[in-house]
């Protein structure tokens, strides 16, 4: 199994998110993450979606969806020549007060933001590879994680090397 | 975009009117209904010839059928909520068999969306993954566009059914309106160029083999790839089977032909197809039905793969060259290859000497039933005298597979099935739009008397239209597929199968103003066909056969084409 980024370009119009989800699932994909914002051209939208499949339903997920009318561009990114992060935000329990210091420290370890400190709770927000967002989930849990949310990998290719 | 700059007034409904006259539409197949209401007030004001259908169902079929016979779209309109239901099995069974056809459905008004109205469904959410592409325009404007574009995507590529879902106000409102003669759509890129390179390495592979194959499906029809394909056979003196929908791709009297493959292929031509070590595969995307299991059809074969979906290549079977394309293009690119290697077989090769053997062995000693009206005569009869340009449709069922193994498709794409979503009642109204499309020819439904009963009303249309269809009913009186399989895998414990000899289908014909004919022996029968074709009234001839004839050969599912089950 391996792990996929698919780097779509749709055109910027109502019911072309729900065609695409509808072909993953017409098609028996998992959808792993998805988000979506439009582009430096109003007229289009990038979907990002991570998915995990076998090589040959990779394969297959990329020509069913380069097939879509809607698709101006589907591109498989190469993961390890790619940038690619994810936007996460943790409520995480304050049980006494050194917590707070602890939760600071290790926030600015991860280059996290401290947001809403309160007494029974901080938010804390960061942008990671989902790796990382794993590792910090871990430490987070220690203290008790109140809720989470992510916004879903987005993803850009760094451009060839010049020769 | 060369558009014609004068602006015209006048409303969505008419401008619908105009963009379809436009593409060339003279007859559409419909149901009215309280939201489609203006187009048809405009419609009537129109040249366009309205078909009426009593289910809407038989409206998608009829233009289905319509569709695969013209290769244009067949346009079939419907209202919204049960009417724009109503059509979505015709949709999905024209999507699964890659028909052009352009579905037009009223809905209710924009500011009504969403609010539960009274007839309101949401047909392009329903119908999306059975659709080639939807349009839902919000302005009146909006509309020739749409149509240019919805057509042209219905009938290039790998065709399929457009929906076009029109609110009732959008119909009503006034807007000034511009028709475009081209459209350019972003994201659809039907037409690829030739692929040489892998035609080159194709044509190497299958010189190459020592027991080469072709393998036809429906795209060599849909492309009409005909000339092209039956060349290139005689020219290398290979084989050819199809698969089920590329029936008639292929000459079936031919005598490199084996007819179709598959879990109710012809016997030589499952067996032959399983020995053979390269296949050129045409226009298929390698259907369960065909192949039996993906993993048993592909060892010790190499497969060149041909079609104009790149998304076929790879999703069921691994291929060794794989050329994307056009068919019918990529096919003369092949075969003018093999002119400029000066390449001809001769026909006394070892493999062609065995396919010749086990193609005659089969010919001569495949079991049928000993009846004087069993399948097997009562079709052979039918092809005897029926002129080989007729057009010929099936229902779903026993009748359907005996139809592939005991009536020869002669004349080019003169056989079509519903052979993808295998949808009951889809050969009579098919049979129908077919007549609209090619009132030249006689058109027959080979149906069975389960499919039937699912769109016998489409009898009415057949009458009061002046179509005047031959529905060739093989009446087991039971869901005899379905019987088969009890038969077979369930012990014999029959459930909801039995029809119980209800209706009467000469009465039933009798009462739509049709002509009802029964035939229970071979005289019979050969009289009820003559007098169906001089008939200028839709003839439904009732055939009693015995119940418990089974379809064999038979590949059981989940089993590889070696498996063949025969007649013992």
């Amino acid at each position: 199994m391996v792990w996929a980024i698919l780097s779509i370009k749709v055109e910027n119009k109502p019911g072309i998110l729900f065609r695409v989800t509808h072909l993953f699932r017409s098609r028996n994909f998992n959808i792993d993450s998805i988000s979506v914002g439009v582009t430096e051209d109003k007229k289009y939208s990038r979907m990002t979606i991570t998915t995990i499949g076998d090589e040959k339903q990779i394969i297959q997920i990329v020509k069913q969806l380069d097939k879509m009318i809607d698709t101006i561009e589907v591109h498989r990114l190469d993961v390890n020549n790619s940038v690619y992060r994810e936007l996460v935000m943790f409520k995480i329990k304050v049980n006494k007060p050194e917590d707070s210091m602890e939760i600071n420290k290790l926030a600015s370890a991860y280059s996290a933001k401290i947001h809403d400190a309160k007494k029974e709770s901080i938010i804390v927000e960061m942008t990671a590879t989902p790796h990382q967002i794993s590792a910090f989930e871990e430490l987070a849990k220690k203290f008790g994680l109140k809720e989470m949310a992510r916004t879903g990998i987005t993803a850009l290719e760094r451009e060839e090397h010049e020769h | 975009m060369s558009d014609n700059n004068k602006m015209e007034t006048m409303i969505g409904a008419t401008a619908l009117m105009k963009a379809l006259e436009k593409e060339g539409v003279k007859e559409v197949f419909g149901l009215p209904g309280g939201a489609n209401l203006p187009m048809y007030d405009e419609l009537g004001k129109s040249n366009i010839r309205h078909i009426l259908v009593r289910h809407e169902q038989s409206a998608a079929h009829m233009a289905d059928g319509f569709g695969r016979v013209s290769r244009k779209p067949g346009v079939c309109f419907a209202t919204s909520g049960p009417g724009a239901t109503n059509l979505l099995t015709g949709i999905a069974t024209a999507q699964a068999d890659s028909a052009p056809m352009v579905a037009v459905t009223g809905q209710v008004p924009v500011s009504m969306i969403g609010k539960d109205a009274f007839q309101e469904s949401d047909i392009i959410g329903m119908a999306n993954p059975a659709l080639k592409y939807s349009y839902q325009p919000r302005t009146p404007e909006e509309i020739p566009t749409m149509v240019k574009q919805g057509f042209y995507i219905a009938e290039t590529g790998r065709p399929g059914p457009v929906l076009l879902d029109i609110p009732k106000d959008v119909q009503q409102n006034e807007g000034k309106f511009t028709f475009p003669d081209e459209v350019r759509v972003p994201g659809y890129h039907p037409w690829t160029d030739p692929d040489i390179p892998n035609t080159a390495r194709a044509v190497e592979l299958l010189l190459s083999a020592q027991k080469p194959i072709i393998l036809a499906g429906g795209g060599v029809i849909i492309s009409s790839a005909f000339a092209e394909l039956q060349s290139i056979a005689e020219l290398l003196m290979i084989p050819v089977v199809t698969t089920f929908k590329g029936k008639g791709a292929f000459p079936e009297n031919h005598p490199l032909s084996l007819g179709p493959i598959g879990m109710h292929g012809h016997a030589e031509a499952n067996k032959l197809m399983t020995e053979a070590d390269c296949v050129l595969a045409i226009g298929t995307r390698f259907s369960d039905r065909s192949v039996g299991t993906f993993a048993e059809f592909e060892k010790n074969l190499k497969i060149i793969h041909m079609d104009v979906d790149p998304a076929e290549i790879g999703k069921n079977q691994t291929t060794s060259v794989a050329v994307v394309g056009d068919v019918r293009a990529s096919l003369r690119i092949f075969g003018k290859m093999l002119m400029d290697k000066a390449v001809r077989t001769s026909d006394d090769n070892p493999w062609l000497k065995h396919v010749k053997e086990v193609k005659q062995y089969w010919r001569e000693n495949l079991k049928i039933h000993p009846g004087e009206m069993g399948a097997a005569k009562i079709l052979r009869k039918l092809r005897e005298l029926l002129p080989h340009e007729s057009i010929v449709t099936t229902e779903v069922g026993q009748h359907q597979m005996w139809a592939s193994l005991f009536f020869d498709a002669i004349h080019p794409g003169t056989f079509f099935s519903s052979t993808g979503l295998g949808t009951m009642g889809w050969g009579f109204p098919a049979a129908i739009g077919a007549k609209t499309a090619r009132p030249d020819v006689p058109v027959v439904d080979i149906a069975g008397d389960g499919s039937f009963n699912m769109t016998e009303n489409s009898l009415a249309t057949a009458v009061l239209e002046d179509l005047p269809v031959i529905v060739f009913l093989i009446n087991n009186s039971s869901l005899g597929m379905v019987a088969q399989w009890q038969r077979t895998f369930y012990d014999r414990r029959m459930v909801g199968v039995e029809l119980n000899k209800c209706p009467d289908y000469v009465k039933l014909a009798e009462s739509y103003g049709a002509q009802g004919l029964r035939a229970q022996s071979m005289d019979e029968l050969d009289k009820a066909i003559k007098t169906a074709l001089k008939s200028d009234v839709a003839t439904v001839i009732d055939i009693p056969i015995d119940p418990e004839e089974d379809v064999l050969p038979f590949v059981a599912p989940g089993t590889g084409l070696k498996d063949m089950i025969l007649p013992s």
